[in-house]
């Protein structure tokens, strides 16, 4: 697995070398994480559609005493978060920079982005749990020391709120390692080998729960999503880029990749709970974002509203469903990347994220009105656009296996228009709220070289909503495998009718 | 052929990306006259596809796919085309209507500073309205649904200094979006029964009895809200008043002509579905006829030249749904096609006048401008008369079958129906006598402006649109003049399309002749009251009752209800459940471990930096746990 090296490797440079510090570090990091995204698209060029298992695999003994391993690859699910993973941290170090004042900065970015590139890659529990970890020490120095105002509060909200998930997490997985020590002997940290585990059901739930609740603080789903809004907002721009488009996956992708795998029973007895948590959570979080007058708050809410559209998808238990929810992480991860960059843009501009004290921002930056523009589409799901085909996907095949919550989940596209299209009013139409509050000599516009860091988000908004399908036919097969294997493992007849009924 | 199909929405589509690209390096009248030839373009490939229909047998049908857009499973949805009877008759009004309104922009937004933007988004909307009719599956139809959509946001919004501007478009694109709940869910439903989403896989479930009335019912009924909301019925028709905020080409386009008529279409389009329940068509043909006359009533009292044609858009649309209730499509159509016609002339002649006064739309402070624009004025009364229904004009033809068709089903229909059509003649009379004729009132209105003071004829690039749009509201009766079948044109040409799902009329030629005179009087009537009334007064308290010239109060309503409503929720939400409830609930458990709380408080806020300190102390620590349990 080329890809976590350079990161790794990247880290260590950059950490060392204490007379360049200041000057060579960023440009060193953008260039390692440049590379970094030529290598995942490469990986992704080479991936092999219609495969369901996984791909690339690398393996490396660590502690072979403990069955732990550096086993790393990809599947259809963990293959785009890769690449997204490794397109999102150059834009985000490129777009970030003004704010930047130091090599440390980027030193954390790059540790980041290991840690993020190992929790997708990796098919060891252990490692998994490591990497996992790894991304609060980073995310939390990223917030307390570049963030705004209240910065330093937000990141321990932050840092207690995930961590106490992950302890969560950590005696789950203990427990699930020595119970298949006990059944077989073999003391092993290798997913694959650990879903043959016999549980049962009690354990199963229990574990399950364990598990889950780390996802779910971190994804976040409803309700532990409340350290999410803060550490948004007082993150700097390339922290809360990645926090929202990228480290919000790792909940959702670990649900996938571990609950799914781990304990297929449980996914089916708690996948009403979950069901309601996330159709709770589109609803609120999208009226709480009609409410927010500060941005950032306003889209750290909205994030809380669209991750409950890809947790529908994914409890849904229909191919649709799953492959809509998994495709709506890229895209989630696209639009709101470029729309908390564009926000970042707006900020050096205005010095303001109060929707209220902004207005009439259109005549003096149409470039910048224009993008927003194109992403407040994405993000309420027009066609044409990503963000529809996954929503799309999610709503049609929970519909064909719950029908209520995907019917009640459907009144989130009304709501977000309603909170998107209101802060775009706010910020761009009518007339500034505070006349003096922008000097008229300073310009507001886009720069040249921020129109460059945006673009390759404006053309993958453009391609996955016209062209989904090469994303697509990679996610599905390995969808179709791990639904069936939920499916498989229901006690009873019902495993036939969830058949029958998830045709889609 | 198959190719110049997708040219059909292909050459807006490029125009957009041309204009929006590099339209600020080319000239201004360029960037117009560019927008303009691509659907002229656009408009000449549909009138070729129409003579290939023509040349194949029935069922007169061509698909075809550019490619898979995505699949999932057994669900394969396609950039496709379904070209039929039905949207080649759309595509021909849409492309032609809306290139004579893109020539005539070039002359109304010739002094706007975002000239070169206004055309881009104009492109944009003609794509999807084309995209929306020739789609060949929900979800394709859906992406046109939703980009008209968004270009009417757009265009609303267009003079987005205006509050008034910015708000409208939102309000348009929120209500269109409850709309498509209701489109989207009855999409899911539909997919859950019959496992596709294409119109020729649908229409075969719909045919060979794979969907139950109940199921029938349920979707068309679905389907409806999103046409209630494109097509602003009651209760969703609240957004396309405000819409007149745009720039009246906008109006004219896509708030008369074509994008308000998208839900006629769609309903049109599912008619096999619709056919199967016994009563949507009754509920679908009550809401239209209801919002029919409730919106005649309301445009009765507007003072606003735009408001009058925009409540009389509602009503008009209104008239197309009872047609499509009762199950005379071939009725809603022609009505769709022949109201493209006059409601765009009425828009394009109302701009004109806007034009010459300065932006005075207030119908009170105009008057006498006949002689000043007399070319304006005659194609303005031209296309009063025919939506009056006055004989010979289109309206008549294409109202009196839709009225037919409402009488074929119950005769309470056609009586409010009927009743409506009077006052249609009268609310349109109204406003021809108070803007043309009388006293000539606009001295006022005029003496702040520095321009020449008197309201002038529009230039030829505004002219010539209404000259056209006036002969086609003239004869457009021909289309369906339904004395013989022979004539019957278009029930002929859009018979494969319908079939049995067409109601034949319950009444004998004796009956269906007195009612057809019946039209005609009503129309006099419509117009006699009207001339009474207006032709030498400007004031008349008693017919402009309060309720009305609030229309009824319905926008109030629902404006207190939901914004109103939502927003002290919203702000409740937010406070009671994130910091009372759960943050509450998170310290709750927090003060249980208080002792050691605040032990680690100290230390997160003290030494931060320890952390990485901790994280690596647990990893060992785990690490050695493991250790230790393995050991045994």
């Amino acid at each position: 697995m080329l890809v976590l090296l350079p990161a790794i490797a990247a880290l260590v440079a950059a950490l060392i070398p204490k007379s360049a510090r200041g000057k060579a570090v960023y440009p060193l990091a953008i260039a390692v994480s440049v590379v970094e995204a030529v290598l995942a698209i490469v990986l992704a060029v080479q991936f092999k559609p219609g495969v369901a298992g996984y791909q690339g695999v690398s393996s490396y003994n660590w502690i072979p005493t403990f069955g732990i391993s550096w086993r790393l690859g990809v599947d259809g699910i963990s293959i785009f978060l890769v690449v997204l993973t490794a397109i999102i941290f150059p834009l985000a170090l490129l777009g970030a920079r003004e704010r930047v004042n130091g090599h440390s900065f980027a030193a954390w970015m790059l540790l980041l982005e290991a840690a993020c590139m190992g929790s997708f890659a990796s098919l060891d529990l252990f490692a998994f749990f490591v990497t996992f970890e790894l991304t609060l020490i980073p995310t939390y120095f990223l917030i307390g020391s570049w963030g705004y105002e209240r910065s330093g509060a937000a990141a321990i909200k932050f840092f207690v709120y995930t961590f106490l998930g992950s302890a969560l997490l950590l005696v789950g997985m203990l427990a699930l390692v020595f119970i298949h020590d006990s059944q077989t002997g073999v003391m092993t940290f290798n997913i694959s080998q650990l879903a043959h585990t016999r549980l049962s059901s009690t354990t199963e739930d229990w574990l399950f729960l364990a598990f889950t609740a780390a996802f779910a603080v971190k994804a976040p789903i409803f309700p532990f999503h409340t350290w999410s809004p803060d550490a948004y907002r007082q993150a700097p721009t390339a922290g809360v880029v990645v926090l929202a488009a990228i480290m919000a996956k790792l909940g959702t992708y670990g649900i996938l990749r571990f609950d799914f795998t781990l304990f297929p029973r449980a996914v089916v007895t708690f996948g009403p709970l979950l069901l309601t948590l996330a159709v709770i959570g589109i609803i609120y979080g999208g009226v709480v974002a009609a409410a927010e007058s500060d941005i950032k708050r306003m889209l750290a809410y909205s994030s809380l509203s669209h991750m409950g559209f890809i947790v529908l998808g994914i409890f849904g238990l229909s191919r649709a469903g799953v492959a809509g929810g998994v495709l709506q992480m890229i895209n989630h991860g696209v639009y709101t990347a470029a729309l908390f960059l564009l926000v970042g843009y707006l900020f050096y501009s205005t010095h303001a994220f109060d929707m209220d004290s902004l207005g009439g921002l259109q005549s003096r930056a149409p470039v910048l009105a224009g993008i927003f523009t194109l992403f407040v589409m994405s993000s309420i799901g027009l066609p044409g656009l990503s963000g529809f085909v996954g929503e799309f996907l999610i709503l049609v095949g929970g519909f064909s296996t719950h029908r209520w919550w995907a019917v009640v989940g459907t009144s989130g596209v009304v709501i977000g228009a309603i909170y998107m299209l209101w802060a775009y009013q706010r910020v761009f139409h009518g007339t500034p709220k505070e006349p003096g509050l922008i000097p008229e000599e300073r310009a507001v516009d886009l720069k040249r070289s921020q129109i460059l860091v945006l673009v390759p988000l404006i053309v993958i908004v453009i391609a996955l909503g016209v062209y989904p399908r090469p994303i697509l036919s990679r996610i599905s097969p390995t969808v179709d495998a791990l639904v069936a294997h939920v499916q498989a493992a229901q006690p009873g007849p019902s495993a036939a009718a969830h058949t029958q009924a998830g045709r889609g | 052929m198959r190719g110049l199909v997708f040219l059909i929405p292909g050459l807006p589509l490029l125009g957009f990306a041309i204009n929006l690209l590099f339209g600020r390096y080319l000239p201004k009248r360029l960037v117009g006259w560019l927008a303009t030839a691509v659907v002229g373009g656009a408009f000449v490939i549909a009138i070729v596809e129409y003579l290939h229909l023509l040349s194949m047998g029935v069922p007169r049908l061509e698909t075809g796919n550019l490619f898979t857009w995505f699949q999932v499973g057994g669900l394969k949805i396609a950039w496709g085309f379904y070209l039929d009877p039905l949207s080649a008759a759309m595509i021909l009004f849409v492309t032609g209507v809306a290139a004579l309104i893109h020539a005539y922009s070039i002359g109304y937004m010739d002094h706007d500073p975002r000239f070169r933007t206004f055309f881009v988004y104009l492109n944009l909307f003609v794509f999807s309205m084309l995209t929306l009719v020739l789609a060949n599956n929900f979800v394709l139809t859906f992406l046109g649904w939703e980009g008209v959509g968004a270009c009417s946001y757009w265009l609303i919004s267009f003079w987005f200094h205006r509050n008034t501007a910015a708000a409208a478009g939102k309000k348009a694109f929120i209500v269109n979006r409850i709309g498509d709940f209701g489109y989207m869910v009855g999409m899911f439903l539909l997919f859950k029964v019959t496992g596709t989403l294409n119109y020729t896989g649908a229409f075969h479930a719909a045919h060979h009895g794979v969907i139950s009335s109940t199921d029938a019912t349920a979707i068309a009924l679905l389907f409806f809200v999103g046409a209630a909301g494109k097509s602003a019925q009651i209760p969703l028709f609240v957004w396309l008043v405000d819409a007149m905020e745009g720039p009246t080409p906008v109006s004219a386009l896509i708030h008369a002509a074509t994008m308000v008529t998208a839900g006629v279409y769609l309903m049109a389009r599912i008619s096999p579905i619709l056919h199967l329940s016994a009563s949507a068509g009754t509920v679908i043909a009550i809401v239209g006829v209801v919002t029919a006359f409730v919106a005649a009533a309301a445009a009765t009292s507007q003072n606003d030249i735009k408001k009058v044609l925009a409540y009389s858009t509602v009503s008009q649309l209104g008239y197309m749904f009872l047609g499509i209730g009762s199950g005379a499509y071939v009725a809603a159509i022609f009505l769709m096609i022949t109201h493209a016609f006059y409601k765009g002339l009425l828009f394009l002649g109302a701009g004109s006048v806007i034009h010459s006064m300065h932006d005075e739309q207030d119908i009170k402070k105009m008057g006498a401008l006949y002689k000043l624009m007399p070319i304006t004025g005659f194609t303005f009364i031209i296309a009063w008369l025919s939506i009056a229904g006055l004989p010979p004009f289109s309206g008549f033809f294409s109202k009196g079958d839709v009225l037919l068709g409402a009488y074929s089903k119950s005769p309470w229909l056609w009586a409010l129906g009927a009743l409506t059509a009077v006052l249609t003649a009268y609310y349109m009379g109204r406003e021809v006598y108070l803007v043309f004729f009388g006293d000539a009132r606009y001295a006022k209105a005029l003496a702040g402006s520095d321009h020449h003071a008197e309201p002038h004829e529009s230039p030829a690039i505004m002219t010539v649109p209404l000259v056209v749009l006036a002969v086609a509201s003239v004869v457009a009766g021909v289309l369906n003049l339904g004395f013989t079948s022979s004539t019957d044109f278009l029930a002929n040409w859009l018979s494969p399309v319908f079939g049995s799902a067409e109601a034949a009329l319950g009444f004998g030629t004796g009956t269906r002749a007195i009612l057809e005179s019946g039209d005609a009087v009503f129309a006099i009537i419509g117009i006699v009251l009207a001339w009474r009334a207006w032709a030498s007064r400007s004031e008349n308290a008693t017919l402009e009752p309060r309720f009305l010239v609030k229309a009824w109060g319905i926008d109030l309503f629902l404006d207190k209800v939901f914004s109103g409503g939502s927003q002290v929720l919203a702000r409740s939400m937010n406070s009671v459940v994130d910091n009372a409830l759960i943050d509450g609930a998170v310290k709750g458990t927090g003060t249980l471990v208080a002792g050691t709380a605040g032990q680690v408080r100290k230390l997160q806020s003290g030494y931060v930096r320890s952390y990485a300190l901790v994280i690596s102390f647990g990893v060992v620590l785990i690490l050695g746990f493991v250790l230790t349990r393995a050991s045994f």
